[in-house]
């Protein structure tokens, strides 16, 4: 058998087949199939099709976290008519409002386990290449498919590897190096590919940091990212696991369309201008833009160690006059913690506001949403021209610490730099 | 399969926050009324003034972001017949096929195409023509073009279903 990538095997296994290799079209059967808020809508095209029972009910993962609590009646239907699907079909991977992000609570909860493959409704199930699956994004009628018939056409792609290497300097985050990765090869410079990571700086990395990378990679045009699962993977799937697993190494010799090495002691803090995530410079060079938001939270950086970055920061400061920070814990269980250490405290001591864990203005949906013309400086991923329900609001992006700093000044700020 | 259609022009990594905005994403749930919001924060004025049998041609990663397949769906009620694009994001390609939006990847032909005319798609020949010549694109897979010709996913799906019911 000729050497494989991880996607190549990932695909394989899921296909039922020996070997693919990169361009073939399999039919892959996922071991989980994830939806949101959407869930209801893919219910109705799922109807449509005049079946009434899910084939593998057991397979679905189902989070409400887009729009939660409801906002708007609207929106609470839409949640009603999700319950409802779920009870229908005996759903038992579903989790109510306020518990968190899909990605994030899917990963506390260990669903999906190293080698198997997650399809989602949703585009940044890329994140579960943190822990070696194969993640990918569908669309809403594919998601509907599957439910149907537990198989979908997938292409196998072409793989790009980064080789990460040297010591992380203190305040570069993962977020940083992604940021860095997009704006030297573009938003479309992974486009269609399976992103592969390796090397000693990336193993270097906490749990919590490795899954910011694959979850970036969607912004990158990734189908997947990978990284290769070790001991500390293990240890912490260890008490969650519900059944074995076999994790996925790609072969010595695989094809790569292309590797790249990055060296991380050379990164400096970055952030991305509006509205595109490839416009990246360091924060010296904004420094001193006026932000009248600072939000923290999404599936990307809301997590205990970014709460912990973020709280380091705000520690016995205040959020300047005409600045407003918002925090958003990804998940139940990271607030829970937050409480814990002190760092919620911090926070309201510090004059933020904390809102109920899931995706909140992340999609522009509801709870902090930007008025026009004002700036506001995320932890997200995403920072689309209107991507937070405002047209004519400017959105940077930055790692949580960066963006605790700048609501301490009011003005796009490198934590460094705050006097001691 | 030959068909012509009029163009619309937009440039490199439209999104599709711009082309169905999210905050439509829970509350706009009928097809026809998607199409009213079809690239409203892009170009207001093309919902409007859209007609059945146009083509989209677009820059680099046309479709980028989200995985929302409203993105193709209000294009396509709005008469859309299909984008040539020089790239496509990849989840908009999948969601473009699965609901029979034709997408094609032709770099040189969206180079040579200026925005309003009319060209001509050759499904048999892999080929775009416009004024300023005609340019080859690579053929889709067959199984791609299966979901196509099947009128997208799900129709395919409902004739799978079909059959089978009938043994
Ligand atoms: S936090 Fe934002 S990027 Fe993550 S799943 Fe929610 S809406 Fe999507």
């Amino acid at each position: 058998m000729p050497p494989m990538t991880f996607a190549e095997k990932a695909l394989a296994r899921a296909a039922g087949l020996p070997a693919t290799v990169a361009g073939q079209i399999v039919d892959a059967r996922p071991d989980i199939a994830l939806s949101h808020d959407n869930t209801a809508a893919i219910a109705r095209t799922f109807y449509s099709l005049g079946i009434k029972k899910v084939k593998h009910p057991e397979r679905l993962a189902i989070t409400l976290d887009h729009a939660v609590p409801a906002p708007t009646t609207q929106h609470a239907q839409n949640h009603a008519e999700v319950r409802q699907f779920v009870l229908e079909q005996g759903v038992q991977h579903a989790f109510e409002v306020g518990r968190g992000i899909c990605h994030q609570v899917l990963s506390e909860e260990a669903i999906v386990l190293p080698g198997e493959t997650i399809l989602g409704a949703d585009s940044h199930t890329t994140h579960f290449g943190w822990l070696g699956a194969f993640g990918a994004g569908v669309g809403r009628s594919e998601m509907a498919a599957i439910w149907a018939t537990d198989e979908l056409w997938l292409r196998v792609p072409e793989t790009l590897k980064f080789q990460l290497v040297g010591d992380w300097p203190a305040g570069v985050t993962a977020k940083d190096l992604c940021l860095r990765i997009i704006g030297d090869l573009g938003a479309d410079g992974g486009l269609y590919y399976s992103i592969e990571f390796a090397g000693p700086a990336l193993m270097a990395l906490s749990l919590e940091s490795r899954m910011v990378i694959p979850n970036m990679m969607a912004e990158f045009g990734a189908k997947n990212s990978y990284l290769p699962p070790d001991q500390a993977v293990f240890d912490y799937l260890a008490p969650k696991a519900r059944h074995p697993y076999t994790p996925l190494y790609p072969d010595a010799g695989a094809t790569y369309a292309e590797t790249y090495t990055y060296d991380v002691s050379q990164l400096e803090p970055l952030v991305a201008l509006p509205h595109r995530v490839d416009k990246v410079v360091p924060v010296s060079q904004v420094r001193g833009t006026r932000v009248q938001q600072a939000f923290i939270g999404t599936c990307t950086n809301g997590r205990l160690e970014d709460l912990a970055a973020a709280a380091e920061v705000m520690k016995g400061r205040q959020v300047a006059a005409g600045t407003r920070l918002l925090i958003i814990p990804a998940s139940s269980e990271v607030l829970k913690a937050a409480i814990q250490q002190g760092y919620i405290q911090t926070f309201l001591e510090a004059g933020a506001t904390i809102g109920t864990p899931g995706c909140g203005p992340c999609m522009g949906n509801h709870m902090g949403v930007p008025a026009p013309g004002e700036v506001t400086i995320s932890s997200a991923n995403r920072n689309f021209q209107g991507r937070m329900g405002t047209r004519d609001a400017e959105l940077y992006l930055a790692s949580p610490a960066v963006v605790a700093a700048s609501a301490v000044t009011g003005y796009i700020t490198n934590p460094a730099e705050l006097e001691k | 399969m030959k068909f012509s259609g009029r163009t619309w022009k937009y440039g490199d990594n439209v999104n599709t926050d711009v082309i169905f905005p999210g905050k439509y994403t829970y509350t706009v749930t009928d097809k026809r009324e998607m199409a009213k919001h079809a690239l409203e924060d892009l170009d207001a004025g093309f919902a409007k003034a859209v007609q059945p049998g146009d083509i989209i041609v677009a820059g680099t990663n046309w479709g980028n972001g989200s995985s929302r397949e409203q993105a193709v769906t209000c294009l396509r009620q709005a008469g859309v017949t299909a984008i040539v694009a020089k790239s496509i994001g990849r989840i908009y390609f999948r969601n473009a096929v699965n609901d029979a939006l034709l997408p094609i990847v032709c770099p040189a032909a969206v180079d040579a195409i200026e925005h309003g005319e009319v060209i001509s798609i050759d499904l048999a020949e892999h080929t775009v023509t416009c004024a300023a010549g005609t340019f080859s694109f690579p053929p889709l897979s067959p199984s791609v073009m299966a979901i196509i010709d099947a009128g997208g996913l799900l129709e395919m799906l409902r004739k799978r279903l079909a059959a089978e019911a009938q043994g």
